[in-house]
């Protein structure tokens, strides 16, 4: 059977530009995947309890405000506690490559900076999908 | 995507009664991927709660903008004032040419949880509210394949108000009907001289009649043509004659549904964004409910649903049987029809026809 990938667009924090977030969104609509939305300023709470009922396989994270290493951790907790820690994490904004491994050592697959061609992003996540 | 791996419906169901809020979101993707063991596993849910009580399911459709979900956001805020545990079920199109849809309805329904108080509202999360986005996948009618289903799920789970969003509509995707114990429909000021209200389709579906966004000009017009399109249609509907100077008969009864209750559907008018009119809403609501309660409306609403939903699984499965034929019947058959040399009302009696030949060679 052919399942729908159902992905959740999260901005957690306090920036508020969601430019880029949107063009992943519509990206990953024209890749075939069903994109839940949430818009600015989503607490972690929100974010984890959104991923659950919304039973995505992906949670995308877009930040810009420099709180990632404070709110990303958080996120894959609250995730946890709620038997969700089997979803594909993945992040994109501004992060710095140095934050970079201690995100991934929190559980976040991928960081895509700036600039990342929504391609790559997208067959990302198909391929770490069909992997699982 | 392959499907993910079949849990036991009974242990996925005493979870969902246990409140895990994962297992719940995990049934309805399986009803709306048609998951062979998503019915089994609803059916237990549904025979085992421990509170068979019926929700309240409230259908909220309308064009695209006129407000539904800011609306549904304040609906929720009322319910959870009262203690109820509210679930919403938000659907939005799917591409027809990607498959691949933005939900996006989900984020106009937060407004319950920053305004709260308490310890969750600092995270801004409220644990008696559970909305679920869903893509229509090709569904024309405005809601989604087991948007139904879905319905019933959260009715097993205890959520004593289920409200379920259409996808933006325009004149006649009137699915909600089967679905809801009362549908709203909501419009807007400015959105079509009176000739849009008499004309058939939606406005046949409403309860309930909402002009958001009413602090616009041309608000209390709305509210006038949709009143008047009741009463002419009440009118008509206990034969009397609502042409102006005439008295007596009209000569004629409309036939189909009986909509007696059609000229009292209350027209109201609301701002959702700042929750006037809400309140008024609210009763409304109630007392729709109440009466068809009394009046075993509702259960008979749900029967006619009921065997509504069955025929459109039905139509599904017979056109999956058509997949199933072999050989290129099907584009043989097109190009006749291109060519000239066959009508597509032969065509499908030819394909019907080879249907039924293969249900009988399998029963025997």
């Amino acid at each position: 059977m052919d399942r729908k990938i159902r992905v959740l667009v999260a901005k957690p924090g306090l920036d508020g530009h969601d430019r880029g977030a949107k063009v992943v969104a519509r990206a990953m609509r024209d890749a075939g995947m069903e994109v839940i939305y949430t818009g600015l300023r989503q607490t972690p709470e929100q974010i984890a309890q959104a991923a659950v009922q919304e039973d995505v396989d992906v949670v995308a994270l877009s930040i810009l405000s420099g709180a990632h290493m404070q709110l990303f951790p958080r996120v894959m907790r609250l995730l946890a506690e709620k038997g969700a820690d089997d979803l594909l994490v993945v992040a994109g904004g501004v992060i710095p490559e140095d934050d970079i491994p201690f995100l991934k050592e929190k559980g976040i697959a991928a960081v895509f900076g700036p600039g990342t061609p929504t391609r790559e992003a997208i067959d990302f996540i198909e391929a770490n999908l069909k992997a699982r | 995507m392959q499907a993910r791996e079949a849990p036991f419906p009974g242990e996925l169901a005493r979870r969902i009664r246990l409140g895990e809020e994962r297992a719940l979101a995990r049934l309805i993707s399986a009803l709306e991927d048609g998951e062979s063991w998503s019915g089994k596993t609803l059916r237990i849910l549904r025979s085992d709660s421990a509170s068979p009580k019926l929700s309240y399911v409230i259908g909220i459709t309308g064009p695209p903008g006129s407000g539904k979900s800011t609306l549904i956001d304040k609906l929720i805020g009322a319910y959870r004032d009262r203690g109820e545990r509210v679930a919403v079920l938000a659907v939005d199109p799917s591409s027809p040419f990607t498959g691949g849809a933005i939900l996006g309805d989900r984020i106009r329904m937060q407004g319950r949880a920053f305004g709260s108080t308490g310890a969750s509202a600092e995270a801004g999360v409220d644990g008696g509210v559970f909305i679920r986005s869903l893509a229509s996948r090709g569904r024309l009618g405005g809601l989604s394949r087991a948007s139904a289903q879905a319905a019933r799920a959260l009715e097993a789970a205890g959520y004593g108000i289920v409200i379920v969003e259409t996808v933006g509509i325009g004149q006649s995707e009137v699915d909600i009907v089967r679905l809801a114990d009362c549908v709203v429909l909501v419009s807007m000021p400015g959105s079509g001289d009176e000739i849009q209200t008499i004309k058939a389709g939606v406005m046949e579906i409403g309860d309930v009649f909402v002009v958001n966004k009413a602090d616009r000009p041309g608000a209390d017009r709305a509210v006038e043509e949709i009143r008047t399109m009741l009463e002419i249609g009440a009118a008509l509907m206990s034969g009397a004659d609502p042409r102006p100077g005439a008295e007596g008969e009209v000569g004629h009864r409309p036939s189909g549904r009986a909509r007696s209750e059609e000229a009292s559907a209350p027209v109201l008018k609301t701002v959702a964004a700042s929750g006037e009119g809400l309140g008024e809403l609210v009763a409304v609501l109630d007392a729709h409910l109440e009466r068809a309660k009394a009046s075993g409306e509702l259960q008979a609403r749900r029967r006619r649903g009921a065997i509504a939903e069955a025929r459109t699984l039905l139509s599904e499965k017979v056109l999956g049987e058509l997949e199933a034929l072999e050989g290129g019947l099907e584009a043989e058959l097109a190009d006749e029809i291109v060519r000239g040399d066959l009508e597509a009302t032969e065509a499908a009696d030819i394909l019907f026809e080879s249907i039924r030949r293969g249900a009988r060679n399998e029963g025997a």
